[in-house]
């Protein structure tokens, strides 16, 4: 890996936690309406699991979003607009904090039913394999998607047809709410993915390096047996569910334990530092550019134009806009 | 011009469109080896080859799911789903992914999916199998509800739903598959979203689609020998509604009776009586006459599931109200 790659690991990370940080503070001004889910504390995951992917690969999530997007290569003022729910957003401002998308990019959207996208991402890996394309279609979903008939729906047709699709389960401990042992059968998600033989593993998902090297070879295995894979990887978000959430089913201190111990962009500071891949002058350097990036991010997202009225009615039926 | 039954029009439609198009595939139970629970597929499998012609595990959230995924990455999948009672199984898919996509997503994705399905009662399936809930479906902007009630707009509306950018549901009736029509040779193609009128008369009009249409057109006739005629509008699709010739028909006969399979309440008879009201309210001389399902579960017992479903009978007695 070349010194440019590591580094930009180290800038989509601080990318994704200085925009939610912005975005935390938009919404609490009312800028930001609906639900938002930030993904502080997870960044390693999508941004090690992303960085792994070919171009052709196809990415899918669930409704905390941001992350992924920033990593699949939407600039953050898309991402910012799409927020504000401004037309210049990735979406238009249609689909807002959980519908963020860009096709061009191989990003297939945010999708806030939970487990609803799995069975669409085994319907796309179908759509390579019926073209015999090389592509595989990475779906990332929460550990409370794994309790849902769809999540059994979609690993089960995955297997039987043997389609190229990369599972990828983070579980950062709740539902919602409701902590995996109060909600899940069993402990550890992967073990789902036995009942339909898929091969499977669960790792870390607070040291971005470990996440790249494992969703790399998951990739390799799916893309060489062209049949599903399933990968856990555990993680921790260190905000509320949401905006709003009250958070009486965790400690204050088990989150600051987590802060503390097993912040991702803290880990992977330290481990640039110490392998003498970056010094720490350059990454504060890094660092102040990110958040000169967010700055003109949320400048471009405010400055600009709301969604015209006129297209209210636009896009409803691909064949009514032709 | 051949008379050919619904089903061997749906089945044409299909075998042309894939003929034609090499991303045209079929998914669903039993469509491969056993050829379709309604032997709309048959022999569809031994030409086709396991690729195209899929047969999936009772999985109705997985097998819309997968057509939309497909439908996304530019395939053009026909979903079968085995009856629309199985649909509430993938009602998510239907109505909160496929017919969300394109909107929700400003335009970057499209889904060209056909979801097959089979709805109506009278086979003595009892309350769970025999539903006509079609209504439903349409309730959904994004989605594209398609009936047709003769052999003739089956085969030209399924070669135009598989043709279509938009996700179509397209329901056939389980007891109108072996009604014959003629059906010109060739592509012979029926836009979607356009009424058509299946007989001409100047007493009153009567609005119907699907299974309906045959109760209603033998109706029709038995009233004509009392000299009373009525013009009947086929709807033939749900969603996009056009009323055009509905309203044309209306302000010629001042009185309409409208004819479905499914339940009174919320249905197509109220969104069409009530766009009568708003749209030529001055032409009213009668109130719109409703004729549908009894408000019970279908009951299994052949009598009683008879009295449930609306008869010939019916419609006349409807039509004598509003005259």
């Amino acid at each position: 890996m070349e010194k440019n790659e590591y580094l930009e690991l180290f800038h989509q990370m601080l990318l994704i936690r200085l925009l939610e940080e912005q975005a935390s503070m938009l919404y609490q001004q009312g800028k930001i309406g609906g639900f938002l889910h930030l993904y502080i504390g997870q960044e390693a995951v999508s941004t090690g699991l992303i960085s792994a992917r070919q171009d052709q690969d196809r990415v899918i999530t669930a409704y905390r979003d941001h992350g992924v997007a920033l990593n699949c290569g939407i600039p953050p003022g898309e991402v910012m607009a799409e927020l504000l729910g401004k037309a210049t957003g990735c979406s238009a401002g249609r689909g807002g904090s959980m519908h963020m998308a860009d096709v061009e990019r191989n990003f297939w959207g945010g999708h806030a039913i939970v487990g609803a996208h799995l069975p669409i991402a085994a319907g796309m890996a179908l759509g390579d394999r019926y073209r015999g394309n090389d592509a595989v279609t990475i779906c990332m979903f929460g550990d409370g998607a794994t309790n849902i008939g769809y999540f059994h729906e979609a690993l089960n047709l995955s297997k039987v047809w043997e389609l190229p699709v990369l599972w990828v389960c983070e579980n950062n401990l709740y539902g919602m709410g409701t902590a995996v042992e109060r909600a899940s059968a069993v402990s550890e998600m992967r073990q789902k993915a036995e009942g339909y033989a898929i091969p499977n593993s669960v790792i870390s998902g607070m040291d971005v390096m470990k996440v790249r090297e494992a969703s790399m070879q998951a990739l390799e295995a799916v893309r060489s047996s062209k049949t599903p894979y399933f990968l856990e990887i555990q993680t921790y978000r260190f905000r509320g569910h949401s905006m709003g959430d009250p958070e009486r089913y965790r400690t204050s201190e088990e989150v600051k334990r987590w802060q503390n111990e097993s912040d991702p962009i803290g880990i992977y500071h330290k481990h640039l530092v110490e392998q003498n891949i970056a010094s720490v002058d350059e990454l504060d350097e890094l660092e102040k550019k990110a958040e000169q990036e967010i700055q003109e991010a949320v400048h471009f997202a405010e400055s600009s134009p709301e969604p015209a009225p006129e297209d209210l009615f636009k896009n409803v039926y691909f064949e009514a806009d032709k | 011009m051949p008379r050919i039954t619904v089903r061997e029009a749906i089945s044409q439609a299909l075998w042309e469109e894939m003929e034609r198009d090499p991303n045209v595939f079929i998914l669903g139970e039993e469509v491969g080896v056993w050829g379709g629970s309604y032997a709309v597929t048959k022999g569809f499998y031994d030409h086709f080859g396991p690729d195209r012609v899929k047969d999936t595990p009772i999985s109705e959230a997985a097998i819309v799911g997968a057509a939309i995924g497909a439908a996304l990455t530019g395939l053009r999948p026909v979903a079968e789903l085995m009856t629309i009672n199985f649909a509430f199984s993938a009602f998510e898919h239907i109505v909160n992914q496929a017919a969300k996509m394109h909107y929700m997503f400003a335009g970057q994705m499209k889904v060209p999916l056909v979801i097959r399905t089979v709805s109506g009662g009278g086979r003595q399936l009892a309350a769970t199998h025999s539903q006509t809930p079609d209504v439903i479906f349409a309730h959904f902007p994004g989605l594209k509800v398609v009936a047709p009630g003769t052999a003739e707009d089956a085969k030209g509306l399924l070669k135009s739903a598989i043709r279509s950018e938009d996700p179509v549901l397209f329901i056939e009736s389980a007891t109108l598959y072996q009604s014959r029509g003629e059906v010109g040779e060739g592509e012979n193609l029926v836009p979607i979203g356009i009424s058509k009128i299946q007989r001409t008369g100047n007493d009153v009009t009567l609005i119907t689609y699907s299974k309906m249409l045959e109760t209603t057109l033998k109706a029709a006739d038995s009233l004509a020998q009392e000299g009373i005629e009525a013009e009947v509008i086929d709807l033939r699709t749900l969603r996009p509604l056009d009323m055009g010739p509905v309203l044309e028909s209306f302000k010629k006969t001042n009185r309409a009776v409208v004819v479905e399979e499914g339940w009174r309440s919320y249905g197509v008879g109220a969104e069409v009586a009530a766009r009568i009201y708003e749209e030529a309210f001055d032409y009213v001389d009668a109130p719109i006459g409703r004729v549908a399902q009894k408000e019970v579960p279908l009951p299994y017992n052949r009598t009683l599931e008879q009295l449930a479903l609306p008869q010939v009978e019916d419609v006349i007695k409807a039509v004598k109200e509003v005259l």
